[in-house]
C-alpha cells in the first residue's frame, strides 16, 4: 500500500466507526426511551399485536392482490393516455390547436385536484347517472379516476423528456428529409422515453400506493380489508400489516428507480 | 434564371436584430467543390443552413436546378433529400446502431430497404466492421464518417459540410478529409465551410472568403491563397496561415 492508500484506509475505518457508534446510539435511544412513554403499553397492544398480525396477514395479502390487479391494468392505460396527452400538448399544426388547449387544461385540472377528490367525484358521480350493471362498478370508475390523474403527471414527465432532446437531433432528421411525424416517432420519442424511465418509475410507485384510495368508493382491497379487521378485532395491527405489505413492494421498486436515476446521471456526466 | 446546379442571389438572413447574411450571390456548377473560409461568425454555417432551407431566408432566392427552393410555403421534404448536410457535431441518433442511422431515412422517406447499398457505403469508407456499433462506441472520426454515409444514403445531388472536422482531435481529422477526397474524385457537388486551409487549397475548385455576412472575395485556390486582392482577405489569411 502506498502512502495515499494507507491514509484513505485509515479514514475509512474512522468513518465506519463513527457511523456505527452514532447509529447504535440513536437505535438504543429509541428502544429504551419509547417504551418509557406513558401510553406505550396501550399503543403496543393495539398496533403491534403478534397474534392479530399472524391472524390477519394471509387475508390482507390476498386483498393486496386486488390492489396489484388494479395497478396492473391501470399502468398501460396511463402510459398510453399520458403519451397521447404529451403529444397533443406539443402539436404545432394550427388545426390541432384545440388539441393543444385540451392537453393543457387536462393537465392543469388533474394535477391540481387531490387524487382522492377525483376518485370521490368520478367514483360516486358517474355511477350516480344510473348506469346499469356492470357499468356502475367502482372498479371501472376508480380506475378511470386513477388513469385520469396519473396520465396527467406522466404526460408532463414525457413532455419534459421530449423537450430535453437537443434541437440538433431534430435538425439532423429534418435534413435527411424525414417528416415531422417520423422525426418524432423514430428520433425524438425513443430517446425521450428512455430518458424519463426513472422519473416514471417513481410515478408508478406513487400509483401503487394510491390504488389503496379506491377503498373509499367500495372495492374491498387491502386498506378496506384492514379497516374491517380493525372494527372486528378492535385492534390497529391490521393497518401495520398493510403498511408492511406495501413496503415489501414499494421499497424495492423505489430502490430500483433510484438505481436507474443514478446510472443515468453517471452515464451523462 | 441562372444555369448553374445551385444558384443564390441576394440571400439575406437575420436572427433578430443580428443580420448574419447581407446579400449572398453564388453559383455552383455540377461537380464543383467550393470551400467557404472566414472567421467564426462570418456567416459560413448560416449560409449552408440557408442553402438546404433548414433556416428560411428573409430575402433573395435559392435555385436548385432552376427550381426556386426558397419560395415560402414550398414542401421542403423533396428538396432536403436532394441536398445532404453533415454537421460539426455529427448529430447521429444515439439510440440506433450506425447501420440503422444510415437506413432510417431511406426506409421512411424513399420507402426502400436497401441494406446492401448501405453496407456497400460502409465498406467504401472503411467502416464495415463498425456498422453494428452504436455512436457512443465509435471515435469522433468514425462517427463523422457515419454521418457522411447517412447523408449519402439518400443519394443527394449536393453535399454540404459544416466544419465537419472542427470538433475532432487532430489525429482524427485525416480520416474524415480522406472521405471528402474520395467524394471529390467521384464528382460529387460539394460546398464546405472549413478551417482546413491546406485542404481547401489542395482540393477546392473555388474558395470563397466570407466576412460580415458577405462573400468578400472568391477565386481559384492558388490565387486566393497566394495573391488575394482584397485587404480583408489578406488580413484573414495572414492570421490563419502564419
Amino acid at each position: 500500500m502506498n502512502r495515499r492508500q494507507t491514509y484513505e484506509a485509515a479514514q475509512r475505518r474512522r468513518s465506519l466507526a463513527v457511523a456505527g457508534v452514532s447509529t447504535f446510539a440513536v437505535l438504543a435511544a429509541i428502544i429504551l426511551l419509547v417504551p418509557l412513554a406513558p401510553g406505550w403499553p396501550a399503543v403496543k397492544a393495539s398496533f403491534f399485536d403478534g397474534g392479530v398480525f399472524v391472524q390477519t396477514f394471509p387475508t390482507l395479502l390476498r386483498a393486496f392482490l386486488i390492489d396489484v390487479m388494479i395497478f396492473a391494468w391501470s399502468v398501460p392505460l396511463i402510459l398510453g393516455l399520458g403519451l397521447a396527452i404529451a403529444l397533443a400538448r406539443g402539436a404545432r399544426a394550427p388545426a390541432l390547436f384545440p388539441l393543444r388547449i385540451f392537453g393543457a387544461v387536462y393537465v392543469d385540472i388533474f394535477r391540481g385536484v387531490p387524487v382522492v377528490l377525483t376518485i370521490y367525484l368520478i367514483g360516486f358521480g358517474v355511477p350516480g347517472l344510473g348506469l346499469p350493471r356492470p357499468w356502475n362498478s367502482p372498479y371501472i370508475w376508480g380506475t378511470v379516476a386513477l388513469v385520469l390523474t396519473y396520465s396527467a403527471y406522466i404526460a408532463e414527465v414525457l413532455r419534459s423528456g421530449i423537450e430535453s432532446i437537443h434541437a440538433s437531433q431534430r435538425n439532423a432528421a429534418i435534413c435527411l428529409g424525414l417528416g415531422e411525424r417520423d422525426t418524432m416517432r423514430y428520433v425524438i420519442l425513443p430517446q425521450a422515453i428512455r430518458r424519463v424511465v426513472p422519473a416514471n418509475m417513481n410515478m408508478l410507485v406513487a400509483l401503487q400506493k394510491d390504488v389503496a384510495l379506491l377503498s373509499f368508493i367500495g372495492p374491498v382491497e387491502i386498506l378496506r380489508q384492514a379497516g374491517i379487521y380493525k372494527s372486528l378485532l378492535a385492534n390497529f395491527t391490521p393497518y401495520v400489516v398493510a403498511a408492511v405489505i406495501f413496503l415489501a413492494v414499494t421499497v424495492p421498486a423505489t430502490r430500483y428507480a433510484d438505481h436507474l436515476l443514478n446510472r443515468d446521471r453517471d452515464a451523462r456526466s | 434564371m441562372p444555369e448553374a446546379k445551385l444558384s443564390l442571389r441576394g440571400v439575406q438572413k437575420s436572427f433578430g436584430d443580428n443580420q448574419v447574411l447581407r446579400g449572398i450571390d453564388l453559383d455552383v456548377a455540377a461537380g464543383e467543390m467550393i470551400c467557404l473560409i472566414g472567421a467564426s461568425g462570418s456567416g459560413k454555417s448560416t449560409l449552408l443552413r440557408c442553402i438546404n432551407q433548414l433556416e428560411p431566408i428573409d430575402d433573395g432566392t435559392v435555385w436548385l436546378d432552376g427550381l426556386d427552393i426558397s419560395e415560402p410555403g414550398l414542401d421542403l421534404g423533396p428538396v432536403r433529400r436532394r441536398i445532404g448536410i453533415v454537421f460539426q457535431s455529427y448529430n447521429l441518433f444515439p439510440h440506433m446502431s450506425a447501420l440503422d442511422n444510415v437506413l432510417l431515412a431511406p426506409r421512411r422517406v424513399l420507402g426502400e430497404d436497401n441494406k446492401a447499398r448501405a453496407e456497400a457505403l460502409f465498406e467504401r469508407f472503411g467502416l464495415a466492421q463498425h456498422m453494428r456499433k452504436y455512436p457512443d462506441q465509435l471515435s469522433g472520426g468514425q462517427q463523422q464518417r457515419v454521418a457522411v454515409i447517412r447523408a449519402l444514403a439518400m443519394q443527394p445531388e449536393i453535399m454540404l459540410f459544416d466544419e465537419i472536422t472542427a470538433a475532432l482531435d487532430p489525429e482524427l481529422v485525416g480520416e474524415v478529409l480522406n472521405v471528402l477526397r474520395q467524394l471529390r474524385s467521384e464528382g460529387m457537388t460539394m460546398i464546405l465551410a472549413t478551417h482546413e486551409m491546406g485542404f481547401a487549397r489542395e482540393l477546392a475548385d473555388r474558395v470563397c472568403f466570407m466576412d460580415g455576412g458577405v462573400i468578400v472575395e472568391e477565386g481559384p485556390p492558388e490565387q486566393m491563397f497566394t495573391a488575394p486582392e482584397v485587404a480583408r482577405t489578406q488580413a484573414f489569411l495572414r492570421s490563419v496561415l502564419r
